[in-house]
């Protein structure tokens, strides 16, 4: 892990001997500080912290009902996650995730029913994954060729792209979209055994190894490959790429429209395997949610995938402590902002920590 | 189709024009100082939400509207202290801590909106507005455009201000020598960490400020997650306008009258998708990005941090 550790701060790797302590203690003192630092603000605010926790603990994690929608609700947050990495290790800021994911799950929800009519389920649905990915790629398509072309910053144009996707989804379901047997505005229904098998005797898809594949493929794509080691060059030092002969402006394209296929392939095979149709008010803002985790992760597939199982723990346990509890769901958002910010002064501790020891 | 196009209709359209508009403005021209010092403050959004719910309690509490706004803005420079303490002391990545800050400061307004008023859910008395004499009378677009708060006027008359700073003074000077070379402003003898500490408190406050505005006078009301993306909408007219405020004026009030068109056509009963609407702005950013992009030049030291002695 200790060649990916020094992204954020751009600092040189530990030393040795501190090879594995310094890592633990950085990624684990975040946590701790955080769950501590955001138990407090419960406290001030008259709830219980210890209960709470203890809470979502139990409703996630420990009854078997809850792990299991823990499990399922991990397959998007991984496939985004295994984009990010994509993205943020070739130095990319790819923010325009929460619109690719949309249009991946728009595209899969208006030809996944209509393919299940026509072929099996086993050419169906590849199919119907591989539209949304080609989806995602394409909506990740003008923020690259603004950075790849005139070096404007894609973290504007990302975000654009995203708030237009909510929009362009939602008005795409109203008027060409709609499922005319249905109240609400949504697309068609995937038929429950047309979807992705479930796991015997749970109600756990396989869309989980799926994700878990596209997370590690990911994660060996940067770190094992040699086209990783160009889009890596990139990250570390544009300057250097160029000079070593890489194109620099087709390298972003690539980065920019892969990370943009596995956001919609996030949003194809959640819709493939859990929600059958889109509805038109449906953007769960997966995006931030995901940004944060893969910094804790420090960029690492394996240590995403721990990250996002912890976090769909709280989601689906919060969302349970939402109505008994009366703490409301956002309380996620402060957990991660705390975890953000630690996150970001272990770092800073851990490079004067070597920076003294040197 | 109804008669909607009738003269309270637009009256009713300038107004919520204006007043999407503000909250623009304000954190728009925070922004826009920020970054021409090489900060990038993408917490902005966290600013205002912070801003929004500090005017509201305030304002709730008897301090009345100017009281609410005050609030706000000191609220959102407190908060933005922390971008100050750790990317422009520390040096620590700007983009991760300000994603921080926008998710912290959302997720505690939520929590104490809940504990504080998701029961009784208290709304402001209205901020009693100021017809100005003469232009307000002018037909169809005098009391749409011009019956508004003061502080309405004291949020435009700072773009003035701050186009005063850029172009006629050291300060200005300063703030956007820290953001092109800020060697050179180290070397010219003028502290770069200050100068950049003093362009991101400002931004806090002046996010605070359109944060507090649109709860204490656009609303009367305070709701999690009410800034809607007008953080991320300020950010995007500070890119656009580089150095110039008014130009930072005039785009917030076209996304504002874009704003507005959506409630007031939805309110006339017009059968137009109003998520196309709800587009056009974004699309309008997207286009002028294509368009003008080459142009959208940024500041050449944004986003990193300075260290004396390092190149």
């Amino acid at each position: 892990m200790t060649e990916s550790t020094e992204f954020i701060t751009g600092a040189t790797p530990a030393a040795p001997r501190f090879g594995f302590l310094l890592p633990l203690g950085l990624a684990l003192l975040p946590v701790m500080a955080a769950l501590v630092a955001a138990g407090l603000v419960l406290l001030v605010l008259g709830s219980d912290p210890i209960e709470y926790y203890s809470y979502v603990v139990q409703r996630g994690l420990l009854r078997w009902r809850g792990l299991q929608a823990t499990v399922v609700n991990m397959v998007p947050l991984l496939i985004l996650g295994g984009a990010l990495i994509v993205s943020f290790r070739s130095g990319l800021w790819n923010l325009g995730i929460d619109g690719q994911y949309l249009l991946g799950t728009l595209t899969a929800g208006a030809t996944a029913p209509l393919l299940a009519g026509a072929f099996p389920s086993i050419v169906a649905l590849p199919l119907a994954m591989l539209a949304g990915a080609v989806a995602g790629a394409l909506w990740a398509l003008p923020p690259a060729l603004l950075r790849a072309r005139a070096g404007i910053n894609e973290v504007i144009s990302g975000l654009m792209m995203s708030l237009i996707a909510a929009s362009l989804t939602a008005a795409a379901i109203k008027l060409w979209l709609k499922d005319p047997a249905s109240l609400e505005p949504q697309t068609l229904t995937l038929p429950v055994e047309d979807r992705l098998p479930l796991l015997a005797g749970t109600d756990i898809n396989i869309g989980i190894f799926i994700a878990l594949g596209l997370v590690i493929a990911a994660h060996t794509l940067m770190m094992r490959s040699a086209t990783g080691l160009r889009f890596r060059i990139l990250g570390l030092n544009p300057a250097a790429a160029t000079h070593a002969g890489l194109g620099v402006p087709k390298l972003t394209l690539s980065v920019l429209c892969l990370s943009g296929a596995l956001g919609g392939l996030a949003g194809a095979v959640e819709l493939t395997g859990v929600l059958g149709k889109m509805q038109a008010s449906w953007h769960p803002g997966y995006g931030f949610a995901v940004v944060p985790l893969v910094f804790l992760a420090r960029m690492n597939g394996w240590a995403v995938i721990v990250f996002v199982f912890a976090f769909s723990v709280l989601q689906i346990g919060s969302a349970s402590a939402a109505t008994r509890l009366g703490v409301p769901q956002d309380f996620t958002l402060v957990l991660v902002g705390f975890l953000l910010l630690f996150l970001a002064l272990s770092e800073y501790a851990g490079e004067r920590l070597r920076a003294k020891k040197v | 189709m109804p008669p909607i196009f009738n003269e309270p209709f637009l009256a009713a359209l300038l107004t919520g024009a204006i007043i999407s508009a503000l909250p623009l403005i304000l954190a728009g021209l925070g922004e826009q100082m920020s970054e021409r010092a090489g900060v990038m403050n993408i917490g902005l959004e966290g600013m205002m939400m912070a801003g929004a719910l500090a005017g509201f309690a305030a304002t709730l509490a008897g301090l009345g509207v100017w009281g609410g706004m005050l609030a706000g803005g000191l609220v959102g420079a407190a908060v933005s202290v922390i971008m100050v303490l750790f990317c422009v002391r520390q040096g620590m990545n700007q983009i991760i801590v300000g994603i921080a800050i926008t998710l912290g400061a959302t997720g505690v307004t939520s929590l104490m909106h809940n504990a504080w008023y998701s029961r009784t859910y208290p709304r402001l008395d209205a901020a009693e507005k100021i017809a100005l004499p003469g232009l307000s009378q002018i037909p169809v677009l005098g009391p749409g455009l011009f019956t508004h708060h003061p502080a309405t006027w004291a949020g435009l008359f700072v773009a003035l201000v701050f186009a005063f700073v850029y172009r006629q003074t050291f300060l200005g000077l300063n703030l956007a020598s820290a953001g092109e070379k800020p060697d050179a402003l180290d070397a010219a003898g003028i502290d770069v960490t200050r100068t950049r500490s003093v362009a991101v408190m400002v931004a806090g406050a002046m996010a605070g400020l359109g944060g507090a505005y649109m709860a204490v006078i656009g609303s009367g009301i305070f709701v999690p997650h009410m800034t809607g993306g007008a953080g991320y909408i300020a950010i995007v007219l500070a890119m656009l306008a580089r150095d110039r405020p008014l130009w930072v004026v005039g785009g917030a009030l076209l996304f504002g009258f874009c704003l507005s068109a959506t409630t007031a056509l939805q309110v006339g009963g017009i059968e137009v998708p109003t998520d196309f609407i709800q587009m056009l702005p974004f699309l309008a950013v997207m286009a002028v990005l294509v368009l003008f992009g080459r142009n959208a030049r940024l500041p050449r030291a944004l986003g990193q941090p300075y260290h004396r002695g390092q190149r």
